[in-house]
Formats: structure tokens, sequence, C-alpha cells
């Protein structure tokens, strides 16, 4: 998804002359070609987040659009309070964008693993928080961006995904993957987890058993209108690279009606100590798609 | 303002009412017709805390009406007790320590990737030199030769709960800033033509960041506010409010 970004920046850095690309001494291999393409508006910041995201503002408040760019809670949880007061009370077009949202950095560790930045973004004033499923949805979500300077959070995954669907748009509600509006089961995913939720519809299918698959890369702002299409299922499973905390399953419930259950596939905090690759880590952590699967045929029967 | 709202902070407001006087009347670039002129200097208070002495200057400059000040920090006021960017002429809120210099550092960056002539100054006070943001930023403004961006320092030698000496010593602060490659200059920050002349005189040195370092006083004018810790909070009352303002030259 790192290249989804990085790709679709550079096309739009060219009919947007605004957008400007900060990154914290991170960014090895991705980044190059928008540094090189336009030197003019890219700065590695150095290891120095606050001031990052400070300077990002700053820029930001003379009419660039800047995209910050660092791994994982780097850009979000060690300049929070840069992007509480700085960007989102100033109303500033900065986008955060972290890259290794959940557990994508796995064997790296516990300060690698993303699982608390959607609820904390989610709380700030003014902003727009994205969570794009695969390279498709991100390209989306930057073309978006780009054309919507504000405060906003992009949480992308790491390499190599698999493009997992056709998408055109990202901004008008759960997009259909799997499954059909009548089912009586659906399955909404945030972020990267779109590939283990699909493997999740593909075991239930083997099984003669059907079950609907949204992704939702738009975490905020969100309506009931918004989230219309999902009542037409009878219960929706919320699946999330993410604490239950504050994540997707609590912006489901905050607003769809409360006759509508909403269950939650989440990260617990069993993970926390263990290293491993992410499918390990998502096994440990209760979100693999055997779990997904499981709690759907719960519900099914 | 600070006695009928019940405020604190008068002692860092104080301390740095002359540099702010001498700014505004003499140094800044700036239309209080126009407030997003867009070739003026800019100007971040990033003591957020000591914004009477600015909302002060704005006003005595026009940027709003000077009544408006009666109303600082009361029910329903656009005067919040922190620097608001809500204010005519005011660029940037803060109240948290330690982001008006990375946000100034922005700034300047973007007027030198633009060719842009206007300045950047940022007011810090000592105490909030401890935030580690402030360090990162003063690294970053010589690296990008930001020399159009101006730091001056409210040294007083007091911070919140006792002397700067006693909590977070900054000596020698001069020479730090001059191992983090900028420009410096000390001044006695109650000296309005030594003040005059080193801002007027901005860049200092091509390529690096500009630092002034202004000695001050605490509660500078008022005899029994003077160096005592008490007026970072307190809010003079009865007697205590018609002698400070007799001794400012107010009205009583």
């Amino acid at each position: 998804m790192r290249t989804a970004f990085i790709n679709e920046l550079t096309v739009q850095a060219r009919t947007h002359p605004e957008i400007f690309l900060v990154v914290g001494d991170l960014g090895f291999s991705v980044i190059e070609p928008f540094a090189r393409e336009f030197p003019g508006r890219f700065l590695n910041a150095g290891v120095a987040e606050q001031n990052m995201t400070g300077v990002a503002a700053g820029l930001a408040s003379e009419g660039y659009h800047v995209f910050t760019y660092s791994i994982a809670n780097f850009p979000t949880l060690r300049c929070l309070e840069q992007i509480r007061n700085d960007v989102c009370y100033h109303r500033l077009p900065v986008t955060v964008v972290a890259v290794g949202g959940g557990l994508a950095y796995g064997n790296l560790g516990y300060s690698h693993h993303a699982v608390q930045d959607l609820a904390i973004m989610r709380t700030l004033p003014n902003i727009t928080v994205l969570a794009p499923g695969d390279p498709g949805e991100t390209k989306e979500c930057v073309s978006w961006l780009a054309d919507h300077p504000g405060p906003s959070y992009l949480r992308i995954g790491k390499a190599g995904e698999k493009k997992l669907h056709d998408v055109k748009g990202i901004a008008n509600g759960p997009l259909l993957v799997r499954g059909t509006y009548s089912d009586r089961v659906a399955l909404v995913s945030t972020g990267g987890i779109l590939d283990e939720t699909l493997v999740a519809a593909d075991i239930l299918a083997r099984g003669g058993k059907s079950v609907a698959v949204y992704s939702l890369p738009w975490l905020k702002p969100l309506s009931e209108a918004h989230l219309g299409v999902l009542k037409n299922h009878e219960c929706i499973v919320a699946v999330e690279e993410h604490v239950v905390e504050g994540g997707l399953a609590a912006a489901l419930r905050e607003n769809l009606p409360q006759s509508l259950p909403v269950h939650s596939i989440s990260v617990g905090d069993a993970a926390s100590a263990l290293v491993g690759s992410q499918t390990f880590l998502r096994n440990a952590a209760g979100v693999s798609s055997s779990h997904i699967a499981t709690t759907c045929l719960a519900l099914l029967s | 303002m600070v006695a009928r709202a019940n405020a604190s902070h008068i002692g860092g407001a104080l301390s740095m009412a002359d540099i702010i006087a001498v700014l505004y009347a003499e140094v800044l670039h700036v239309r209080a017709e126009e407030p997003v002129w867009p070739v003026r200097d800019r100007f971040l208070l990033s003591k957020g805390h000591s914004c009477t002495a600015l909302y002060a200057a704005l006003a005595l400059c026009r940027f709003f009406p000077i009544d408006e000040l009666e109303t600082y920090a009361q029910d329903g006021s656009r005067l919040m007790a922190h620097i608001s960017h809500k204010i005519p002429g005011v660029e940037f809120s803060t109240g948290s320590l330690g982001h008006g210099l990375p946000f100034g550092c922005g700034k300047a960056l973007a007027a030198k990737r633009s060719g842009a002539a206007w300045r950047t100054f940022v007011m810090l006070s000592d105490g909030e030199l401890d935030e580690g943001s402030n360090w990162e930023a003063i690294l970053f403004a010589p690296q990008h030769r930001l020399d159009n961006l101006i730091a001056i320092v409210d040294y007083n030698k007091i911070q919140s709960l006792g002397s700067v000496a006693e909590v977070m010593e900054l000596d020698p602060l001069a020479d730090k800033f001059r191992a983090f490659r900028w420009s410096v200059r000390e001044v006695d920050g109650h000296d309005h033509a030594a003040i005059r002349e080193a801002l007027s005189s901005v860049p200092w040195e091509v390529g690096r960041p500009s630092v002034l370092i202004a000695h001050t006083i605490k509660g500078k004018g008022v005899d029994f506010m003077e160096n005592n810790l008490q007026w970072h909070y307190s809010s003079p009352k009865g007697e205590q409010l018609s002698s400070a303002l007799l001794q400012l030259g107010g009205d009583s």
C-alpha cells in the first residue's frame, strides 16, 4: 500500500502544486519518486516527530497541503498534541500518513504495532480518518484527500498487499466486496485486514454459507445515513486490526440503530508481548480468518 | 484585564511587554486594517499564557476595538486566557508550551521555498525551553538556513514552580544556541533602544536563524511583583491593583 500511496501522491502533485511531503527520516526505497520529481515540495524533517508535525502545520498555514509520513505510531502518538492543537484546532490541511497500520510490522515488536491509532485520531475535531483495505483503496483515498485538503489521517498497510477488488470512490459508504445486500450477516472490515476477512468469507462459502463482506476505509466523519446500506442485514461483524476500544466496532455502534447488533473481531492485549509475522500475530490476537469464520458460523447457526 | 478576570500570568506578561511594544511600534510590518496582509511579518506568541500584553498591543494598534479588552477571559469572550487565533492579528493559538517554534519553522520554510521576504518572529518563555520540541526546532532551523526566523527568549529567570536555576538551569543559554548554530544576541529586555537596534538588523548572519535572549524582570514595572514567583499565579486586588496601575501609568 505504501507504493500505491507514493505513486498516487506523485500523480496528484503534478496537478496540485500545493501538495508537500514531509517524512520523519523514514521511507527508504519508497518516497524517492516524489522526492526526485518535487524536490521543492519535499522535506526530511529528521527523527523529530513533534517538530515535523509543527513544521507541517506551519507550512500548511501558508498554503501547502502537507502529508507527513512515518511508521506506525510515530506520526500520531508521538506528536498527538501537535495534531490536536496545531493541525485540527486551526483546521489546517495536514494529512498524517502512518505506514504499517495494525500488526503489519509484526516482528519489529510492540513499539511498531499501531493498534490504538484509529480510536485516538477519531476523537480529534475537524479530522477525516481513512484506513484503506488494499492498494486500490489507497489510491482512491489519496485522490480524495488531494481534492479535499484539511486535517486528515491516512492509515495504510506496508508493502506487497494484493489488490482485492475494484474500487471507485471511498466517500460514499461501505464498499460491498463479496456477497449480497440480502445476506443475513455482514462482515465490515477497515484497513489492511480486509484480506483476512475475505479469506474468512471463502472458508464460509466452502461450507455453503454466504456472508456479505464490506470494506469501510472511511471512518470519520460517519453518520447513520452514511452507513444506511448496513441496515439491510440482521447483524454486523466489525473486523479491525485494532483494539476494541474506540475503533471500527465502536464507530459502527455509535452510528447504527441499537437494534442492529454489532459484534467485534478486534485485537486484545495478548499479542502485545509476542513477536511474529503479521499472520502469526493476527492468529495470536484472535483476528485471523479462522477466528472471523468461527464467529460468523455461530451467528448463522 | 487580569484583575477583572481573576486571572493568572501577569508576571510573564509584564516581563515581555517592552519587547511587544517595540515589535508592534517599530519592527513588525503588519497592518491592522488588513490582518492577513500577505506580505506581513508573522508573529507567534509561544508563551500563550502571557497573552494580555499582546491583546493590549493589538488593541492599541486598532486590530480590534480597545473596549473589547474589558471582556478578557469573561464568559462568552473570544479573548481567551491563552492566545487565540480567532483574534484579528493573532497568527496561532498556543497554551501548551513548545508549539510556537516548530510552527514558526514551518512558516519560515514556506517563505524560503516561495521566495517571500516576510519574517517570522517567535516569542518564547524561558520555562518552555524545558520542552524537547523546542530543541527539535532549534536543531531544525539552522539546518534549513532559516535566517528569516527570529526567536526571542523572555528570560525572566522564573518559571512556574521556582527559579529557572532551581528547576532546570538553562545557562549558559547563549552558548547552547551558538552550539546549535544560531546567531545569538543578548539584550536588556526593557531597554527599548537596544531591543529596537537588535530586532531591526536581523538577520545578523546570512543563513542562520537569530535568537535574541532578552534578560527581563518578571512582573516588571510593579515593585511588589518584580522577581516574585507569586505573580505567575496571583491576580492583583484592591489596593494592590490601584498601586500596580499607578506604577504602570494607567488609570487607577
